[in-house]
């Protein structure tokens, strides 16, 4: 009980020096209600619903990343453990953490899904799970299910399946959807929390187990929508991933729950 | 068993043309239809289930030599199994579909297809599977050469800027289709990602003078067929199965002028044929030539004197044959439009002798006069003929448009030195006589009009004589702007 009451306290602490942070970063993200949305492998109409969070309006940037690598020097391009980056970490990035002026405002990219876990961590915030992730990609321009809009959906596939533009353009350059959050599509791909579970467990299928789901016939069998191919790319990208791995056109974005805030006040 | 079959097989090919003793003939051939009932023929192994005893002793080491199409790596001259080590790099890239027309291709070694793999039966191979940093997705590869899950699929799922390596060994010899089997697997075939892999059998293939890598596959473009620019892939089309394009090697007139196969007559030549796919079958036809073998579905089975052959979506087949004569050969998947509106269309440019009892040529040009009959069935097609001068213009025109203005040109005014005018035309100009027995009677030989000179040949034209009068009553009026007066009468006297 007297465990229960100071921890309380502690948190309704924390919780205010939270608050206070959070409103200042709330500029920076964008507010997701509660809602649901049809994962790729869930089979038809077997909805999911996810609580309300909030969401980075952009990807994290280089410039934002190297402020996180000063602060934490086990997280620069030289000093990073093997373990939690492959070789390749921070490959754009100069051996001192400087880079490219012009690469400042384009999205932080060769980090592994440590080390961007370890950043959202530091904002006090956390990477987001598959479903938050998707829910946002899920939405249009004019309305949260995007599956209606034909030419954004072509466009979508379009933008997924060209090459990787080089150098990666800056933030904000390709579309802002409709909960005002940029570049869920065509600019990088993106680490989720849970990025490789739709191979390794079987939470978000119907009868999983192994990774037959995503090679030959079985791509098409357990999908809720067959004509999404641009899910397909993206759940196949997440799946041939390790934590460890850093690609050229990989980054992440933060989110950050909404409870913590509300839930003691 | 099978091994007497397959012997009897040849036997029965040999009487067949030796002899005409059709009593012994069909009794071979009954019995072979019963026989043939126990299962497919084998030349490698007795027509057993099973290829275990393809697992032998390993000897040495060696890489693979992996070649662009057209070409393939020289035939396997070893008696033995060995390890092959196959180094092959995925890179996504932006290339042309046809002339102007751009495409975002997914690729194995940097062509479509990808590079050719030959090894031998029983081989030991250690695969590398290499995704480009520079890409955006994961790959893999299945290779129907593979006995085991996926064919190498699972084994190989490799995100960018890594590499994945597995071993297998071939135990079944053929032709086999290798391709991408990442989700959304009808995407990534699309976009190109497939090639061949030949495991020669044991005792290696006859040699042939030419070897060739051919692949075809359908693509699916935003635009319609030859719209240029950078075209992305387009879903709908893919599901619908209407591609924009079919081609043979990636692209429209990859074996076209420069580019086309070559040979010389009195060479053999041995085509390894794929199809990628992702959805059509293929018709595989080489216009001007018949295929002395193909081995079935690039199996073991061979059939002889082929037109055409029917390459599955996923499939291949191997083609055989002697260049007889020169000339351009035309490869074709012979679902027509196919070949002329959507691209599958190459060239085997062979040079050389002529072969005169094999192939005349054109032996005399000549002129088709058609007979009285043929005139005859033709004119019950045509109408009343006109009176008036006004009935004389109209039908004149519609007459004029059909049977003169391909050559003479709907002004009249012809093509200078190819063909004459008739507008302000000399020759024609107040003689309406030669005119009428140009219709009448057709005018081969010089010719000079307007001062130019002409020499080619106009057929006769299957016109009624009040028809002769309109026509040249619209001539006359309309691009000489005179009225010339000519009856049915002095028409029917001019023919001869």
């Amino acid at each position: 009980m007297n465990f229960s009451f100071r921890s309380l306290i502690l948190l309704f602490f924390i919780s205010l020096q939270l608050n206070a942070q959070q409103r200042s970063e709330l500029k920076t993200m964008e507010f997701i209600p509660v809602g649901k949305y049809l994962p790729l492998y869930s089979g038809n109409n077997n909805f999911k619903t996810t609580a309300a969070f909030y969401i980075d309006r952009y990807p994290v940037t280089n410039q934002e990343f190297r402020q996180f690598v000063q602060e934490n020097s086990e997280w620069g391009k030289l000093t990073v453990k093997g373990l939690f980056a492959d070789k390749g970490y921070l490959k754009h990035w100069n051996d001192d953490n400087s880079f490219e002026d012009r690469l400042k405002d384009s999205p932080v990219v060769n980090v592994s899904w440590f080390a961007a876990q370890k950043y959202c961590e530091c904002q006090g915030k956390r990477l987001p799970t598959t479903d938050e992730w998707e829910r946002v990609a899920a939405a249009g321009l004019k309305s949260a299910d995007g599956s209606k809009e034909k030419d954004f959906q072509q466009w979508i596939l379009k933008v997924t399946s060209r090459p990787q533009q080089k150098p990666i353009p800056d933030i904000g350059s390709t579309k802002r959807n409709y909960y005002g959050v940029w570049d869920m599509h065509g600019l990088i791909w993106e680490w989720t929390y849970d990025f490789n579970s739709s191979l390794s467990s079987g939470e978000s299928r119907g009868n999983a187990g192994s990774g037959s789901d995503l090679f030959c016939g079985g791509g098409g069998a357990q999908s809720g929508d067959v004509e999404n191919y641009a899910a397909f790319l993206r759940y196949a990208l997440r799946s041939s991933l390790k934590a460890g791995h850093v690609l050229q056109n990989l980054g992440f974005r933060c989110v950050s729950d909404v409870k913590k805030t509300s839930g003691v006040q | 068993m099978f091994v007497v079959q397959y012997s009897k097989l040849i036997h029965m090919n040999k009487m067949f043309k030796s002899s005409f003793n059709a009593l012994y003939f069909f009794t071979l051939l009954s019995l072979t239809v019963l026989m043939s009932c126990g299962g497919p023929q084998r030349k490698t192994e007795s027509g057993k289930i099973g290829r275990t005893d393809n697992v032998t002793e390993i000897k040495g080491e060696e890489f693979a030599q992996l070649t662009d199409p057209p070409f393939v790596p020289p035939p396997i001259t070893r008696n033995y199994a060995t390890k092959v080590i196959v180094d092959l790099e995925i890179i996504e890239l932006e290339m042309e579909l046809a002339d102007g027309v751009n495409y975002v291709f997914w690729t194995f070694g940097g062509t479509v297809p990808g590079s050719f793999i030959r090894i031998r039966e029983g081989d030991y191979v250690e695969f590398h599977l290499k995704n480009h940093p520079d890409n955006k997705l994961p790959h893999n590869i299945d290779l129907h050469a593979v006995t085991g899950q996926g064919g190498g699929a699972e084994a190989t799922y490799v995100a960018p800027g890594y590499e994945a390596i597995f071993n297998f060994t071939a135990i079944n010899p053929g032709l086999f289709v290798y391709h991408c089997a990442t989700a959304p697997v009808g995407m990534h075939i699309a976009n190109g990602m497939y090639g061949l892999i030949l495991v020669e059998p044991k005792g290696g293939m006859s040699k042939v003078d030419k070897e060739y890598y051919v692949m075809q596959g359908d693509f699916y473009t935003d635009g319609d067929y030859g719209e240029s620019g950078l075209q992305p892939f387009n879903m709908n089309k893919a599901i619908k199965e209407q591609p924009d394009y079919v081609v043979f090697n990636g692209h429209v007139g990859a074996l076209t002028g420069e580019r086309s196969l070559k040979a010389t007559a009195g060479e053999t030549v041995r085509l390894f044929v794929g199809n990628g796919g992702p959805n059509l079958a293929s018709s595989f036809h080489l216009i001007g030539e018949v295929f002395d073998n193909v081995y079935i579905e690039g199996g073991s089975s061979m059939n002889h004197d082929v037109q055409t052959t029917m390459i599955p979506a996923g499939g291949s087949t191997i083609t055989e044959f002697k260049v007889e004569v020169p000339g351009k050969f035309i490869l074709v998947d012979h679902s027509i439009f196919r070949a002329f509106n959507k691209g599958a269309l190459g060239i085997l440019e062979v040079d050389g002798e002529e072969n005169k009892r094999i192939y005349s040529g054109k032996s005399e040009p000549g002129i088709y006069q058609p007979s009285a009959e043929a005139i005859n069935l033709y004119k019950k097609k045509r109408g009343y003929p006109a009176i008036t001068k006004e009935e004389m213009l109209i039908a004149g025109k519609t007459l004029y448009d059909v049977n003169c203005a391909a050559c003479h040109l709907y002004d009249g005014k012809g093509v200078t030195a190819v063909f004459p005018p008739l507008a302000k035309s000399d020759y024609i100009h107040g003689k309406p006589e030669k005119a009428i027995n140009a219709i009448v009677n057709g005018l081969a030989g010089e010719i000079t009009v307007n001062g130019v000179k002409y020499n080619s040949v106009m057929p006769k034209q299957a016109l009624t004589d009040s028809e002769v009068v309109s026509v040249l009553t619209y001539v006359y009026n309309t691009f000489d702007g005179v009225d010339v007066k000519i009856t049915s009468e002095q028409v029917k006297k001019l023919r001869k």
